[in-house]
């Protein structure tokens, strides 16, 4: 029974694995862009909700819907600014310019709320902590990774429905194919682009509200969770949107089942399964040297 | 007054120049067929039209209005709409979605799904089909199709019939006279002299990156027209620009 809990956990902990990695598999989608800021694009979502529950004593959530356009705005206008003049450059340019970028707001975040480590879990009102025990505390359910679980799937569904049936997702799609073509049909790519970052930092920082929620965090917890996004967004399979649910679901299955077998291997697990797939996807694993397979 | 005036256009590709010192114009409601040998710059100066090739020096006047600096997307949503070579249609994107992505809601007119199904009918079975599962000729009619969405005033068609089996391509023309005889404008790049002496009002030969020859399409001797195709004499039968 402590196996089937470990499961079902993990696919809570994969909900918000893949809420994380939902923008990082949408920039790379449309761009081809590897956002190494994500993490901490996720991070600053937390702080500004942060700051605004930590002014005003509201609660995280309506905090997040007041800090939701800030970071929607800051997506586009980082697009326009940074990340489009570094893909003008070529492949390499954008990695670098998101790495930098990274540095930025881990010292920025600093320098403003210091580097004390916060949480706002404490704030949603007992939501962090309320669980249901079924067959006498062999399986819970707690209230925090259903929410996580309907997010994921209403974040997922939504983002589905817009670029299936929109003449703006169509447009996004396009634009991801092919933006020279799209500009041919009367897209403007550059706006395609802004709008995709806007979504993607949007989401981001729904990830980071939920970081906040689920444990701590300070300004320098952006890194790791970029690592189990990128982690959530190869097993799913790179720029695939479903995929990525799907990845975040089995990295989060992944670690809570090492968990079971000791502590120590949670992460581990994770990274394991990580590299699995890289191999099998990528590395086509000769076990026999070429003259004795024939 | 003119559609479509092009000045003194120069495009390179690199160090090599593709299209040198160009002019001319499409008067509303006429169609030009550009002809010519491979490298002669048709497509460069078609795409450099549409606002897909920066220019070196020159201008593009359409409807009256300097698009030179304009981006391609911009063009299109004033009316001016480039079929590329090579079709260049979203392949993970139905046909449906092909085509509807490229409406312009400014833009009114008579192009819908509905009218392009009516001039391509073969389409109508593949309406939900990925666009990359469709055979050439359907694929063709989906890149024509869907450059008619955005109701435009000039027509861009590069090479529509390459890459086509010779059925195809006569149902493909057989349809583009249907919208050319509407009193659409065209522009049409051919590399099928017969072809293109039949569909067009007026034909402009370029040679080696300069238009050598433009004339009548009814009038224009064939036997001029190939020489100056293959630069065999720098021939002018009405001056370089019609």
């Amino acid at each position: 029974m402590s196996y089937a809990n470990a499961v079902l956990q993990g696919v809570f902990l994969g909900a918000f694995y893949a809420v994380l990695a939902c923008g990082l598999s949408l920039m790379f989608g449309v761009m081809r862009i590897i956002n190494l800021a994500h993490g901490d694009i996720a991070v600053l979502g937390a702080y500004v909700t942060f700051a605004i529950v930590d002014r005003t004593g509201a609660s995280p959530f309506v905090a997040f819907l007041a800090a939701l356009p800030v970071m929607i705005a800051l997506g586009y206008v980082l697009q326009l600014t940074i990340l489009e003049r570094a893909l003008r450059s070529g492949l390499l340019v954008p990695l670098l310019a998101t790495f930098g970028l990274s540095i930025v707001i881990q010292n920025l975040l600093l320098l403003v709320f210091s580097p004390d480590v916060r949480a706002l879990g404490a704030s949603t009102g007992g939501l962090n902590t309320a669980s249901l025990s079924l067959f006498s505390g062999g399986i819970t359910i707690p209230a925090l990774g259903v929410t996580l679980l309907a997010v994921a799937l209403v974040v997922f569904g939504a983002l589905h429905l817009f670029l299936s049936r929109t003449r703006a997702g169509w447009r996004m799609r396009a634009t991801a194919e092919d933006p020279d073509a799209a500009e041919l049909i009367g897209i403007d790519s550059r706006a395609v682009y802004a709008w995709a970052t806007a979504i993607a930092v949007g989401i981001a920082a729904l990830g980071g509200l939920f970081l906040a929620i689920r444990s701590v965090f300070d300004p320098v917890s952006g890194p790791v969770q970029l690592i189990f996004a990128f982690e959530a967004v190869v097993i799913g399979g790179m720029g695939s949107l479903w995929g990525t649910l799907l990845g975040g679901i089995a990295l989060g299955v992944a670690q809570t089942l090492g968990a079971q077998v000791n502590p120590e291997y949670a992460v581990l697990a994770g990274h394991v399964l990580f590299l699995a797939v890289l191999t099998v996807r990528f590395g086509r694993v000769q076990l026999l040297p070429a003259r004795v397979r024939r | 007054m003119s559609l479509l005036q092009v000045e003194s256009l120069d495009c390179r590709h690199g160090l090599l120049q593709a299209v040198r010192g160009v002019s001319f114009e499409i008067a509303a409601g006429e169609t030009l067929a550009l002809i010519g040998a491979n490298g002669a710059g048709k497509t460069t100066l078609l795409r450099a039209i549409a606002g897909a090739h920066r220019p070196l020096a020159g201008t593009v006047r359409f409807d009256g209005a300097d698009v030179t600096g304009l981006p391609p997307h911009s063009r299109v949503s004033r009316g001016l709409a480039l079929v590329p070579e090579g079709r260049r249609l979203f392949a993970g994107l139905t046909v449906d979605e092909n085509l509807r992505a490229a409406t312009i809601p400014g833009r009114k007119g008579r192009w819908n799904v509905g009218a392009v199904l009516d001039v391509f009918p073969f389409l109508k079975p593949r309406l939900h089909s990925p666009a990359g599962t469709l055979s050439g000729g359907e694929q063709q009619a989906v890149a024509i199709g869907r450059a008619l969405m955005s109701n435009p005033r000039l027509l861009l068609l590069d090479e529509v019939s390459l890459g086509l089996a010779p059925v195809a391509v006569d149902s493909m023309y057989r349809s583009l006279e249907k919208v050319i005889g509407e009193g659409a404008t065209v522009l049409l790049v051919e590399q099928d002299l017969t072809r293109a002496l039949e569909v067009a009002d007026r034909v402009a030969c370029m040679l080696e990156g300069r238009i050598v020859l433009s004339g009548d399409a009814k009038t224009l001797d064939r036997q001029t027209v190939i020489e100056a195709y293959f630069g065999l004499k720098r021939a002018t039968a009405e001056g370089s620009a019609g």
